[in-house]
This record gives C-alpha cells, sequence and structure tokens, in this order.
C-alpha cells in the first residue's frame, strides 16, 4: 500500500468516479431525505423545511407505534425460525462428504438468486385458498374420513380449506421462505471455520451430541450466529414486498407504510421521517454486530 | 454392500438430519417446481393438471407489455452492470493501492448501500430526482437512466467487494517488475493487473447483473409511470391473478437465474483454484 502523495494524479484519477458517484447518487439522496424528515407539507407538491420534529413526534403515536413494534416481533420471529431451521441444515452441509458440499450449498443458494418477486409469486400459489397445500391436506382429510368409514365409524365433515393467505401467518412463512439462505451462509462459513476436533474430544468425555451442540458448537459458532441474525432480522424488518403480496390488512409493516406516505397520502415529510427511524434502527445493528466482531477478533 | 458405522462427527449421515435437510429442500423448492410445471399446464386454473401445453410460453412472448418489459429490465441490468463493474473495480482498487485520510470512513459509506433498506434506498431516490428535477419523458435508452443510477448506487459496492478479494490474492512484485521493465502505469494496469482481477471481474459483473435484474422496490420508486421493468410488470399482473402466463415468464427468468449463477459458481471456482498458493 502507498500513500496517496506519492502519485497523486493516479490518486486522483482511480478516487473520483466512485468517491463522486457515492457522494451524489447516495449521500446527496439520503441527506435530502434527512432534511425532509424535517419538512412540512405546503402545498401539494411543495415542502418547506421548517425544522420541526412534528414528524418524528407523529412516528411515535400509538398507530405507528404499533406498526413498529409488530414489525419488530415479526422480523425477530422470522428470524429465530430462520436460525432454528438453519442451524443443523448448516451442520449438515459442513460435515458432509466433501464432494457434495458445493451442490448443498448451491441447492441453498440458488433460490436466492431467483427473482424475489418469482418466489413470493411461487408461495402465493401454494397458500392460497385453492393452492397445492390445502389440495394436499384436503386429500389426507379425505383419506382420514375413508379410514374411518371402513373401521364401521362416522365419516369426517367436509373439508374446509385453510386460510393460509393474506394473513400475519403467510407473512411469516414467506419472510422465512426468502430469508433462509441468509441465515444458513453466515452459518456455515463460522461452523466451517470450527476445529472439529474440539467437538470429536466433548464426545470422547462423555458430553452428549446435544451437550456437545449447546456448550461446545454453539459457544464458537456465536459470531456466525449473531451475524446470521443481523443479516436477517435487517432486510426481514424493511421487507416490503412480502407483507404487502401475502398480507392481509392487517399485516403491515413499516415498509408498506412508508410506502403509503409517498404514493398514497402523499405526506413525504413523514415518510422521510420514517424511513430515517427505520435506517436509524439499522445503524444501530450494524454497529453493534461490527462492535460484537471486533471484541471477538481481538480476544 | 457392507456399511460403515456412522462415525461421531457424520451428522450428515444420520436419518433426523437428512430427513430436515430433505425437509428444508423441499420447503424452498416446491413452491419453485411447482410454479414451473404447472407454467406447461393446460389449464387456466393451476391447480389441476390438465395436460402438456407450450400455449402459456406463445401468449407470454404475444404479450408485448410483458416483453417490453423484459427488454427494460434486462437493458438496466446490462447498463447497471457495465456501470458497476467500473466503479466497483475503481473502488477496490483505490482501496486496495493507497493510503489515505477518511479511508475508514470510505470503507463505511461503501457497504452502506448494501445494509440501508431497500425501502429507504427507493425513498431517497424517488425525492432525490424529483428535487434535482431530472428530466422527464426522454427517448427510451434515457428514460431508463434513474433506475440505472439506482441500480449502479446499490450494486457497485457487492463488485466491488468481490474485486477486492481478489485483489488481496496479487502479487504486487508482479508490477512492480512490469514497470521496471519499462511499462506505463496504464500498461502495467492492463496487461498485468487487469488480467488477474478478470475473474472477479466477471463474478462481479453477473452479480450486480442478476441484483439489477431482481430488484423490485428501488425500481418501483424510480421509475416514472410510463417506464416499467419486469419485476413492475409481474407484480402488478400477480395483483390482478394467478395466471400460467406469469408462470411461464417466472420459468424463463429462472432458467436464465440458473445459468448466470452456473458461470458464477464456475468462474468463482476457478478464482479460487488460481488464488491458493500451488
Amino acid at each position: 500500500m502507498e500513500s496517496w502523495r506519492l502519485n497523486k494524479k493516479l490518486f486522483a484519477s482511480v478516487a473520483a468516479l466512485p468517491i463522486s458517484w457515492l457522494l451524489f447518487f447516495f449521500i446527496v439522496p439520503l441527506g435530502i431525505v434527512w432534511l425532509y424528515s424535517f419538512g412540512r407539507n405546503a402545498g401539494l407538491t411543495e415542502v418547506e423545511f421548517s425544522g420541526t420534529f412534528a414528524n418524528y413526534l407523529r412516528a411515535v403515536e400509538p398507530l405507528y407505534l404499533e406498526i413498529f413494534g409488530k414489525s419488530v416481533v415479526v422480523a425477530a420471529l422470522t428470524t429465530v425460525l430462520c436460525l432454528v431451521i438453519g442451524f443443523p441444515v448448516a451442520l449438515a452441509i459442513v460435515f458432509a462428504p466433501e464432494k457434495w458440499r458445493p451442490y448443498l450449498l448451491l441447492l441453498v443458494m440458488l433460490p436466492f438468486w431467483t427473482n424475489l418477486l418469482i418466489r413470493t409469486y411461487a408461495l402465493i400459489a401454494v397458500l392460497r385458498t385453492e393452492g397445492y397445500a390445502n389440495t394436499v391436506m384436503s386429500w389426507g382429510w379425505a383419506g382420514a374420513s375413508g379410514l374411518k368409514t371402513l373401521v364401521g365409524l362416522e365419516p369426517l365433515p367436509a373439508w374446509e380449506p385453510l386460510e393460509l393467505l393474506y394473513n400475519n401467518f403467510a407473512v411469516v412463512v414467506g419472510l422465512v421462505y426468502v430469508h433462509l439462505p441468509f441465515m444458513v451462509l453466515p452459518l456455515y462459513a463460522a461452523l466451517d471455520k470450527m476445529d472439529k476436533s474440539l467437538i470429536e474430544a466433548s464426545l470422547d468425555l462423555g458430553a452428549s451430541h446435544w451437550r456437545t451442540i449447546n456448550r461446545v458448537v454453539v459457544p464458537l459458532a456465536s459470531a456466525g450466529i449473531w451475524s446470521g441474525i443481523v443479516i436477517t432480522f435487517i432486510p426481514a424488518l424493511g421487507a416490503y414486498l412480502t407483507p404487502d403480496l401475502l398480507g392481509g390488512t392487517d399485516s403491515q409493516m413499516i415498509a408498506n407504510v412508508i410506502e403509503r406516505q409517498f404514493k398514497r397520502a402523499n405526506d413525504w415529510p413523514f415518510g422521510a421521517a420514517l424511513s430515517f427511524i427505520l435506517m436509524y434502527a439499522t445503524f444501530i445493528l450494524v454497529a453493534i454486530q461490527s462492535m460484537r466482531s471486533k471484541e471477538g477478533s481481538a480476544r | 454392500m457392507a456399511r460403515r458405522a456412522i462415525a461421531p462427527l457424520e451428522y450428515t449421515r444420520r436419518l433426523w438430519m437428512r430427513l430436515w435437510v430433505a425437509a428444508v429442500l423441499a420447503f424452498l423448492y416446491i413452491p419453485l417446481i411447482a410454479l414451473i410445471i404447472f407454467s406447461f399446464n393446460d389449464s387456466k386454473r393451476n391447480i389441476e393438471w390438465k395436460g402438456f401445453t407450450l400455449k402459456y410460453y406463445e401468449k407470454a412472448f404475444e404479450n408485448s407489455s410483458l416483453m417490453e418489459a423484459l427488454f427494460n429490465s434486462l437493458t438496466i441490468a446490462f447498463f447497471a452492470t457495465v456501470l458497476s463493474v467500473i466503479l466497483g473495480a475503481l473502488t477496490a482498487i483505490l482501496l486496495w493501492r493507497f493510503r489515505f485520510t477518511g479511508k475508514a470512513g470510505l470503507e463505511g459509506t461503501m457497504t452502506m448501500p448494501i445494509v440501508v433498506p431497500e425501502i429507504c434506498m427507493g425513498v431517497a431516490m424517488l425525492i432525490f430526482f424529483n428535487g434535482i428535477g431530472w428530466p422527464q419523458n426522454l427517448p427510451w435508452p434515457f428514460s431508463l437512466s434513474q433506475i440505472i443510477i439506482a441500480h449502479s448506487t446499490f450494486c457497485f459496492p457487492f463488485v466491488a467487494m468481490v474485486v477486492r478479494a481478489r485483489l488481496a490474492s496479487f502479487n504486487r512484485q508482479q508490477e512492480e517488475a512490469a514497470k521496471d521493465l519499462g511499462a506505463t502505469e496504464i500498461q502495467a494496469f492492463r496487461d498485468v493487473l487487469l488480467p488477474h482481477i478478470k475473474p472477479g471481474l466477471i463474478a462481479g459483473a453477473l452479480l450486480a447483473f442478476t441484483l439489477s435484474l431482481d430488484d423490485f422496490v428501488i425500481t418501483f420508486f424510480t421509475s416514472g409511470p410510463e417506464t416499467v421493468t419486469f419485476p413492475i410488470k409481474v407484480y402488478a399482473m400477480v395483483r390482478f391473478s394467478v395466471t400460467p402466463e406469469v408462470n411461464a415468464v417466472s420459468t424463463l427468468l429462472i432458467i436464465l437465474t440458473i445459468i448466470l449463477t452456473a458461470i458464477a459458481m464456475k468462474l468463482q471456482n476457478a478464482a479460487a483454484l488460481g488464488a491458493s498458493p500451488k
């Protein structure tokens, strides 16, 4: 690495484009949103920058606090489910025979590369009232009913399809479906780096598999687990498409409320304040995570 | 065939583990596979199998607004990829080669487009392009400029990360040798550094292309009423109903994704092999 002073011309020619791009098309837009969040709607398209905190005060009204709270709960539930579902998968990939490993990883990765909208659409077809999930369950129901009549019992009442779509359940299923690869990859990376002889030692000394996982594997992989949690939680918290397409009227998350301020409600300053609150939450999480990982590497 | 006993660490050979992995893969793939299968189904309803047909593919290809949206998306992805590769490579080289004040700040800022929630990014782009009065109603490729700029902004940090990882394995002495032998800065870059980072550039380009093609939220905010991209068109169609036509186009896009991912994986493996000290 060399000091930029040694070759100022070269430095300038390399630095100019990316730095000005970041400045003009990222920092400035975010700065304008920040300014808007202290503004006030004056007329239809005019926004007056009055330095008011009214937008932030409005954001802590019970109606919006409830939506924030709900988004956090939904995102947290999604993260926990991803962790519980993903951890054994990551473990299985780490201990899989060498020649399977890239293929298993690819299988987990591939849906992640598939268009989000297509995956959400695929899920709609599974969950809707006349969808695959209900069809399979109705077959099972009919089978059970048939069995009961065979042994001379009353047949079951007619199958009532479950309402699986357009509710909070669908939103959580959709978020888990979309974010599972986010969780598996960091878990895999952490577990792969782990010294496997420690697990052997624990097993040799008489600990059960469950105890070994709890007391040896999880603490050793904690850095990966935390980064998996953050990587899953942040996009889940800001999810727009999943609650919009799979959720019902009561499944609104923050992102949907923000979108409404910009499209239908046309209250840009308030929308700007809401999106900055979401952004602060993200930054705090990222800061905690990076402090954690620094501590971990310093130890 | 004699089977070995399961060793303590062979978790993957345990039945419950295999069932778990199989169940998760089923959860991930059954919706997608069902979507693909029913794109060939000769029935408007998506649930009963009525025989094989390609008519929904024909219909999709005849749907001019859908094709226009797809073409727009591919055009945006192409330009966003070119810009992202240039910006990402420059950023990676800048951070790899130079020591300068504010470097940590730049590194932090550069990762921000990756972590900032999509919705915030979309909002920022909407307000920005409105605020500066970006010209509307431009002729075709320029009408996509706002979306291309927005996509480049969130794609290039990914390219920078991939290229930077690749640069870590570069032997600076090669570049110095080239310069000692009389190569100019530009020649040394073109003939020594560029060939080395090429796998990273291609992998980064494929990543940027997929990310751009995939994006819905940011495009939703940046696109004017006249520009329709593929995800936005599909979004409008999905809101109305679940039709085999959407299945057909989705299948085409899934196949495109699989091909791109396969190429990226191959290149990344090649890059990893090249980087190992063998």
